[in-house]
């Protein structure tokens, strides 16, 4: 990198914040924007809740201000539902939670956490989210267009989403998108080759910067697959190849015009190929944050941090080699269904690795319990019970019957949202103060803390029983189902779960704006941490540190004996 | 209405118990781990709470093993001390040995040979019913293949909507063929061999009391089998998104008494016109 990049000549507002080359600035770019897609994600989420709870009845207040082919009378129609459903997922995994897990925390902490100046590639850096940002609008705008969004799902099975409309804006996007995750990977993987501080060895690493690392890999090696695979769905609906779509499909009474010849699960299978590693993704930087948080919090070391560093390899690695337990009945050879009943079974024992070594870091420690940990706190257990019910979808015999019923969703609602989204915010009231130099206030964080952990109980809990009882999920209107009547109130206690969670967001975006200007200013260091991002002034000048540091030990030197202090920065000479 | 309820729905088929088994036996292990896993971590939280005037104390792993109580020479292994120095590693690597062991003796035990019963072998019995279940946007049709046991030949341009799919009437195959929409009638304890197809896009059959559930995928022809055992009306509903209409797409199922089946079977057929002839194809709908 050249050091005019960090020249200190006056920059003009757009340099310095709009077409920014500084990793603080786009990992703050990614983070606003991030959290304004989850935003978005969750406001569809709402209008579904209120179908699911209350079918056939009008959206109450905004109802009648949707045009009449999406909500006819103020009642959401069975394609504007499919639609919010399709957009519901691709925005909070593709445009709200990889963002904000890698885009927003990775660029912004990890160079620091490294000792480096910025990315290895800025101006990269910048592409990434100009790419996303305009990706993320592409996909947006799609509900503004001929035939509305995409409404097969975020799955996109063909040939449903062949033949359904709003695919190919959702296609586009998805390449542009993938296009801009892939820059993102490639530069973080160089960051933290090349860029680390003197004495900044791998096993000095914090476990965040780990984290980070090996979703890179993740990222790097899963997305192209499904780049070729949206490419090739984009050629069967423009051009009617038939990389999909079999022989003899008669539609809705009509023979399909298309040669025929394709092969329905080969989507399946690159689909999954890259969205299992992807819930990985979604997973392995939180977990990052939160052992970050709970070293500092319990002031000791983690317990097993080189164990914690191979079991996320060993995630890594296996994520490859279990996509297809998405896939159990999907049609593909039910031998098969052995081989990756065996490959999950394995890949949930780093899992467990991680879950104990987090446990045990409690251990002998001196608890204190900020808004931050108490976060972080909560992770292990809602995770544990998104990880648990795992269990029984990963088991062949099991998944039969809860497959694509309510249980599904329930899972990997407690992996994502009480597990890493949980942690993702811990994450924003931990290094608020070296993104401002202003600490977050902690009333309205334990307000939003509290609030926000009940409302998602109270709105994933029912859904385990509501799949027991075989509710399958991606239904207009659960209760033309007969089987489903008996649970139709866990529907309604959902939504107003989810009602309520809404409310709870409140206090933390007043908090997190007001903050900015007005919180209670900090020091370089207010948690008395031992990484190096503490130890440059809060926030962090263009170029991060004024002579680059040099690192003596390892990451989580907390209450070393005979020393004054609990914690040992990891470039302190002494 | 008994059947159905706020856990699993009526058990109503041969292998439905032993699907039932594993979902039990899971969540039983799956409650005793977070109860045991929560109520130390609550006792961690609050043990180890920061108290004025207490520092964290650090597990450090690099003490010689001197008080080692194994033979002198054993305990001098590189291996042993490697192993002896990350005890304090190693000790967090029991919980996931014991989770490992359960997870084994399961994966052995039960899900390998009951999936292999279910899914990947079809049972070998005389004189089963057959039939073809063919998914289109948004129904069923269930096509009995009758007393002869052989389905009768389907032709695309034959498909008219008083023959959703298309059969071939003028073939002796067909003679004693039943074709359903969104109703399916079986004997009880009597096994069914199914051909699971779709007409248009990826569906998926379900029926929560026979705990099948099987995609059908066009282009595809998927075997699956099912022995009802317990008489009742059931439903079988689509469990893959498939479309706009996809909630409404269910049926029922009835599960009689072979007296019951063969009478109701045989209404069916009479039902069919005697010169049933191929349709013009020129009347689309």
């Amino acid at each position: 990198m050249s050091h005019d990049e960090h020249g200190h000549h006056e920059l003009s507002f757009k340099e310095k914040y709009i077409f920014s080359v500084d990793h603080k600035v786009i990992g703050l770019q990614y983070l606003i924007t991030s959290f304004l897609f989850l935003m978005v994600g969750f406001g569809l989420m709402m209008l579904m809740r209120w179908q699911l709870a209350f079918p056939g009845t009008p959206i109450p207040l905004i109802g009648n201000m949707f045009p009449a082919e999406l909500a006819p009378n103020g009642v959401m129609s069975g394609e504007f539902y499919n639609s919010l459903g399709a957009m519901h997922g691709t925005i909070m995994v593709f445009l709200g939670v990889v963002p904000l897990a890698v885009g927003a925390y990775g660029n912004y902490v990890m160079p620091l956490q490294i000792g480096a100046p910025d990315m290895a590639f800025p101006r990269m850096n910048m592409m990434s989210y100009w790419l996303y940002l305009p990706g993320g609008i592409m996909m947006l705008s799609s509900f503004i267009m001929p035939g509305g969004a995409a409404q097969s799902g975020w799955t996109s099975y063909p040939p449903l989403s062949i033949i359904n409309p709003g695919q190919t804006v959702w296609l586009l996007s998805m390449v542009v998108l993938i296009t801009s995750s892939l820059l993102g990977a490639i530069n973080f993987l160089v960051t933290t080759i090349n860029l680390r501080a003197p004495g900044m060895s791998l096993w000095r690493m914090p476990i965040f910067v780990w984290a980070q690392f090996v979703t890179a890999v993740l990222l790097l090696l899963a997305f192209p697959p499904l780049e070729a695979a949206s490419v090739l769905q984009l050629m069967d609906r423009v051009f009617h190849t038939s990389f999909y779509m079999p022989k003899d499909l008669v539609v809705l009474g009509k023979a399909y015009a298309g040669s025929g010849g394709g092969q329905p699960l080969l989507w399946q299978h690159l689909f999954w190929f890259l969205a299992h590693p992807e819930v990985y993704v979604l997973v392995l930087p939180p977990m990052g944050i939160v052992a970050e948080i709970i070293a500092n919090n319990t002031r000791k070391p983690l317990h097993g941090y080189k164990t914690m560093v191979f079991s996320m390899i060993a995630i890594g690695v296996m994520s490859f080699m279990v996509w297809a337990h998405h896939m159990f009945i999907s049609g593909m050879s039910a031998s098969l269904g052995n081989f990756f009943l065996v490959t999950t079974m394995i890949i949930s024992v780093p899992s467990v690795a991680l879950m104990t070594c987090l446990v045990f870091s409690l251990k002998g420690g001196s608890i204190r319990y900020n808004v931050p940990m108490l976060f972080a706190l909560a992770f292990i257990p809602l995770f544990a019970i998104g990880g648990l019910t795992g269990l029984p979808l990963g088991m062949t015999v099991t998944d039969i019957f809860l497959h694509d019923t309510y249980y599904v969703i329930a899972h990997f609602h407690f992996v994502v949202v009480s597990g890493s989204i949980i942690a993702l915010m811990g994450g924003t009231y931990y290094w608020f103060p070296k993104w401002y130099g202003r600490k977050m206030n902690d009333k309205l964080g334990l307000i939003h803390f509290w609030g926000s952990v009940a409302s998602m109980v109270g709105i994933f809990a029912p859904m385990l029983f509501m799949g027991l009882a075989g509710a399958s999920r991606r239904l207009y209107d659960p209760t033309a189902h007969l089987h489903n009547l008996p649970v139709q109130g866990w529907n309604v206690v959902s939504t107003c779960a989810a009602y309520s969670l809404f409310l709870f967001q409140l206090p933390f975006i007043y908090n997190f704006f007001n903050s900015m200007w007005n919180g209670e200013k900090t020091v370089e260091n207010p948690w008395q941490a031992t990484t190096l991002e503490w130890a440059c002034p809060s926030p962090p000048p263009h170029g991060n540190f004024a002579k680059t540091p040099t690192v003596y030990r390892g990451p989580y030197e907390y209450s070393v004996p005979g020393r004054e202090t609990d914690f040992w920065m990891q470039n302190d000479p002494s | 209405m008994g059947k159905y309820g706020w856990s699993l729905p009526v058990a109503a088929s041969s292998y439905a118990g032993s699907i039932d088994f594993g979902i039990s036996i899971l969540h039983v292990a799956m409650l005793g781990i977070f109860a045991l896993w929560g109520a130390f971590f609550i006792y961690l939280l609050v043990k180890f709470r920061a108290k004025p005037g207490v520092k964290a104390v650090r597990e450090d792993h690099d003490e010689t093993p001197a008080h080692i109580s194994v033979p002198d020479a054993f305990s001098k292994l590189p291996f042993v001390q490697l192993l002896y120095r990350n005890r304090g590693e190693l000790k967090s690597l029991i919980p996931d040995a014991i989770i490992l062991t359960f997870e084994v003796a399961l994966i052995v035990f039960y899900a390998i040979p009951v999936w292999s019963r279910i899914k990947a072998n079809m049972p070998d019995v005389k004189d089963p019913v057959r039939l073809e279940i063919v998914g289109e946007q948004f129904g069923w049709n269930i096509h009995y293949a009758g007393p002869d046991g052989k389905l009768g030949p389907r032709k695309a341009e034959l498909v008219h909507f008083s023959n959703p799919l298309g059969l071939d009437r003028a073939n002796p195959d067909s003679a004693d063929d039943v074709v359903m929409g969104n109703e399916m009638r079986l004997p009880v304890d009597k096994t069914a061999l199914i051909e699971l197809l779709s007409k248009d896009v990826v569906h998926s059959f379900f029926v929560p009391e026979f705990r099948i559930k099987q995609d059908a995928v066009p282009g595809m022809k998927i075997p699956m089998w099912v022995t009802p055992n317990k008489t009742g009306k059931y439903e079988m509903t689509c469990a893959q998104l498939c479309g706009f209409a996809h909630s409404l797409m269910r049926g029922d199922v009835y599960v009689l008494t072979q007296e019951e089946f063969d009478a109701w079977y045989q209404s069916r057929l009479a039902t069919i016109p005697a010169s049933a002839q191929p349709t013009n194809p020129a009347e689309d709908f």
